[in-house]
């Protein structure tokens, strides 16, 4: 696919967007910032180590922890679906509320669930799906996907949710901030209320204990979690982690990556329906475990580490290629440094070939990332992998050629000198030439140096 | 940079036949032709005491990743690993093996210090180019919010992406402005590179010098 | 052949283990969990607590014994309806004998419409972590889920002696609550959210004004 080079400039040719992207961003950097420096936390390179460690261990051991998961979760009294696919997991949904004859459930913030278009699926066979969580609420009545991991309607103004609100709730056009929320939780509160069931995503899943984790600042989960009489929860295979106690290691480092703050308002762990001596919760609970191709990660071992990430933002936040060109940009729900080194992985190499390319490969990604992904590592070895898929292609002759002739060029030094020399007269011509004529767009030319280093070098040595 | 060296007393040669350390080549995913190139630069090199590069990308193209090409071919890992601790970045080499933070320059105006991403986060520069500033006389150093954010170069980045490369570039000049600096400095060729042409497009009175620039003034 | 037999034969063909094989710890081991418990002087607990807690929005009461809980809560509850939990503690406190607080629910819709439509929920907590100001909430018969969640306020009212340090020592105390709950859920601040224009504004689905009523004594 190629470059999406007219939208990218329409990006960065916004002023408006340019804004809200860098103030939003900045701000989510100034709070990890402040939350993870030596004084505030002194443990925190230690923590990214033993959070790396534990994700090594339970990916590789996978199907281990997914079998002890899995019969700590029966044990008590929930259920646990294995979907290959996104089609599973929505059928299963839908046969369920079909059996108990119910029409709509309420959702909370689930990445892996825009995924594998959880919603439109439901929504084709008619069971309506609410999203809860404030931003995605507004995103789905704007039908409009998220713009980051955390921070979904980053992109939208106060201005632009007063129109989605009035248009498709039918009020009067409200711009406070305040009033909108008011006016957004007041008409889920019914929803809640009513529904029947409730569909949850999960940061982990822990083995040991049969449970999911699920965190938020709004209540809308544990809304969703706890009045409905039906919970399930979406989970992608990857999120397990061995012990309840691995928490103290992860806990610790999501909400302080992800927003700058220690725990988010709301830490939920959920284990299963409610137990006999409890007045509320929900009578039954399910977990579809997904795979989608994640078995397909896995399988690679210089990659699979893609798969220790814990969706906490923080690559997109600081990456400056997300923050010039917005998370609509890339290809897939899941965007920035994250989104290009698993996209390709997921939807195979020769889709979307210059995603893995649109990196400087600076690393502020890999400096924040709190389990350790070596981020610019993969983006190197994709891209390597897209030169193979061309060459195979027999596409892109030019470039291939360009990199033969150099490296030619440069393991032959005399010529490599001569061209050096000549390469003040021919220098000027470059930018009249494709790839170079839009990179010498953007910039004045330097001059070439008048003498070479070469040519000092050697006149210097005449001269002694 | 030979200048440096050699008031400082070190004999300083150039073996002619060195051309490029391959990392155009590995970035943008030619990884055979990125082994051709690297295996010239061994033998160039091979029997150089120490060898001093002025750019943090080249450094740590070649004591980071020149291990990775040649993961499969014995002979030449071990001589790849032979050569990493003889590699030296300029500033690290004045500071940590010349043990020296002043040099002796004189420089005068307002700089600012451009903190380049290889050297950042590969190398682990920081503080060293920035002690040998200190000791610049008449020199003043300002530094910019968001010295650590990407000048948008990235080698093919900055031809496969021109806009957004364009648009980094223009994000860091407008800290670099805010600093009231006349001049930046980094200790990659590269990234000043990318700076000037933008600055010069938008015809800004700040020029870019390297480090070595900088302290072999008088 | 299931979807659950397919995805754990795809996992184990991925990373060549066999069915029934235990976790392998050479290549990977697992750290043991490191629960990092400050050493500091338990008496200081509530203090910091009450710092983080009202950090966050959150407003404190600080009370000599149970008997002085009522008088401290009086103006929250003039003119207000209440939802109770069944904690025992609140008995205690005389809380459940109050006339504006309902308690006594054990039917579950009977619990979702009364805290659908008061003004306040009160529970207890069972631990509280000072190192982040949050009430740790294990689900049982004496402290239903919604009572802290439907009403737009939120008071918890406890002794000081269920102050831990934070969230570390809490899992060295329960390393594994799902044996004691199907809900444990921790609660660091009043509800927010900042999804339009990044703008804080509380009280989004949960409890928009959360109190904390410590009693020094117990």
């Amino acid at each position: 696919m190629k470059t999406p080079e007219a939208d990218i400039q329409q990006a960065i040719n916004d002023p408006r967007l340019q804004l809200a992207i860098y103030t939003a961003t900045g701000r989510l950097i100034d709070h990890r910032a402040a939350v993870v420096s030596a004084e505030a936390l002194p443990d925190y390179q230690a923590l990214r180590n033993e959070a790396n460690a534990i994700k090594k261990h339970t990916i590789e051991n996978l199907d281990y922890y997914l079998e002890q998961l899995e019969s700590n979760m029966i044990a008590h009294g929930g259920k646990v679906i294995f979907c290959r696919n996104g089609e599973e997991a929505a059928d299963f949904v839908l046969d369920l509320a079909k059996k108990r004859d119910l029409h709509m459930l309420v959702k909370s913030k689930s990445m892996t669930s825009e995924e594998i278009h959880f919603n439109e699926r439901l929504e084709r066979h008619h069971l309506e799906a609410i999203e809860t969580d404030l931003g995605e609420y507004i995103l789905q009545l704007a039908h409009q996907r998220p713009y980051h991991i955390v921070a979904p309607a980053l992109h939208l103004t106060r201005y632009d949710v007063a129109d989605v609100f009035s248009k498709e709730l039918g009020v009067e056009k409200e711009v406070v901030i305040e009033k909108q929320t008011k006016l957004a939780r007041g008409v889920l509160r019914q929803k809640f209320l009513e529904a029947g069931i409730g569909v949850s995503g999960a940061n982990f899943l822990i083995a040991d204990s049969g449970a999911i984790v699920v965190v938020e600042n709004e209540g809308n989960a544990r809304l969703s979690t706890s009045a409905p009489k039906i919970h399930i929860a979406i989970a992608g295979i990857e999120k397990v982690i061995p012990r309840a106690q691995d928490l103290a290691v992860f806990l610790n480092l999501l909400g302080r990556s992800a927003t700058g703050q220690p725990l988010t308002v709301y830490t939920s762990f959920l284990s299963g329906p409610r137990r006999d001596n409890e007045i509320d919760g929900p009578d039954e609970f399910y977990l579809l475990l997904l795979d989608n191709s994640r078995t397909k990660l896995l399988a690679d071992p210089e990659k699979r580490q893609s798969l220790y990430c814990i969706r906490c933002g923080a690559c997109l936040n600081h990456c400056p290629v997300y923050r010039k060109i917005g998370g609509h940009n890339y290809p897939w729900v899941y965007s920035g440094p994250i989104g290009a080194i698993i996209t390709p992985q997921f939807h195979g190499v020769n889709q979307d070939t210059w995603l893995p390319f649109a990196s400087s490969l600076c690393g502020a990604c890999a400096e924040v990332c709190p389990v350790k992904i070596e981020i610019p590592k993969l983006l190197l070895k994709l891209r390597e992998e897209v030169v193979e898929v061309k060459r195979r292609q027999d596409s892109d002759g030019m470039e291939r050629f360009a990199f033969q002739l150099f490296a030619w060029i440069a393991t032959h030094p005399k010529i490599y000198l001569l061209l050096a020399s000549l390469g003040s007269i021919f220098f000027p011509l470059a930018p009249r030439i494709g790839p170079l004529k839009k990179w010498a767009s953007q910039r004045t030319l330097p001059e070439p140096a008048k003498q070479s280093f070469h040519q000092w070098w050697a006149d210097r040595k005449g001269g002694q | 940079m030979t200048q440096v060296l050699e008031r400082l007393g070190y004999q300083v040669h150039f073996p002619e036949a060195q051309t490029c350390c391959g990392q155009p080549a590995f970035n943008s995913g030619y990884t055979d032709e990125a082994r051709k190139i690297a295996r010239h630069f061994l033998a160039v090199f091979r029997d150089s005491e120490t060898i001093i590069v002025p750019s943090g990308s080249c450094t740590s193209m070649i004591s980071h990743h020149f291990a990775d090409l040649f993961q499969h071919d014995p002979k030449l890992l071990a001589e790849a690993h032979a050569l990493e601790p003889r590699v030296w970045e300029f500033s690290r080499f004045l500071v940590e093996a010349a043990g020296v933070d002043d040099v002796g320059a004189r420089f005068e105006g307002v700089v600012t210090y451009h903190d380049s991403c290889h050297a950042l986060r590969e190398l682990n520069i920081k503080t060293g180019p920035r002690k040998l500033l200190a000791k610049v006389r008449g020199l003043r150093l300002s530094e910019m919010g968001a010295a650590e954010e990407c000048c948008g170069f990235g080698g093919t980045f900055s031809i496969k992406f021109p806009e957004v490369s364009g648009a980094m570039a223009r994000t860091k000049i407008e800290s670099i402005q805010k600093t009231g600096a006349s001049t930046v400095v980094s200790i990659d060729s590269s990234c000043l590179m990318q700076l000037q042409g933008v600055i010069d497009r938008a015809g800004l009175p700040i020029r870019t010098l390297h480090l070595a620039e900088v302290l072999a003034s008088r | 052949m299931t979807a659950r037999d397919q995805i754990l034969g795809n996992v184990r063909k991925a990373l060549n283990r066999a069915a029934g094989q235990p976790p392998l710890f050479e290549a990977a081991p697992l750290p043991a969990p490191t629960l990092r418990i400050p050493r500091s002087d338990r008496s200081l607990y509530a203090d910091l607590f009450v710092q983080k807690f009202e950090a966050l929005g959150g407003k404190s009461f600080r009370v000599r014994d149970t008997a002085a809980v009522i008088l401290a809560i009086a103006d929250l509850l003039a003119q207000k309806s209440a939802v109770a939990s069944n904690s025992p503690f609140l008995r205690k406190c005389g809380i459940t004998g109050l006339p504006q607080v309902h308690a006594g629910f054990t039917e579950r819709e009977d619990l979702k419409q009364a805290c659908a439509t008061c003004d306040i929920g009160i529970t207890s907590v069972d631990y509280a972590l000072a190192a982040t100001g949050s009430f740790v909430m294990l689900s049982s018969h004496n402290e239903p889920r919604l009572v802290s969640l439907l009403p737009p306020a939120h008071i918890a009212i406890f002794p000081r002696s269920l102050i831990l340090a934070n969230l570390d020592e809490l899992l060295s105390i329960l390393p594994r609550p799902a044996d004691q709950t199907s809900s444990m859920v921790l609660i660091t601040g009043p509800s927010r959210t900042a999804d339009i224009e990044q703008i804080l504004v509380r009280g989004v689905h949960g409890p928009g004004e959360i109190y904390a009523v410590i009693v020094e004594s117990e």
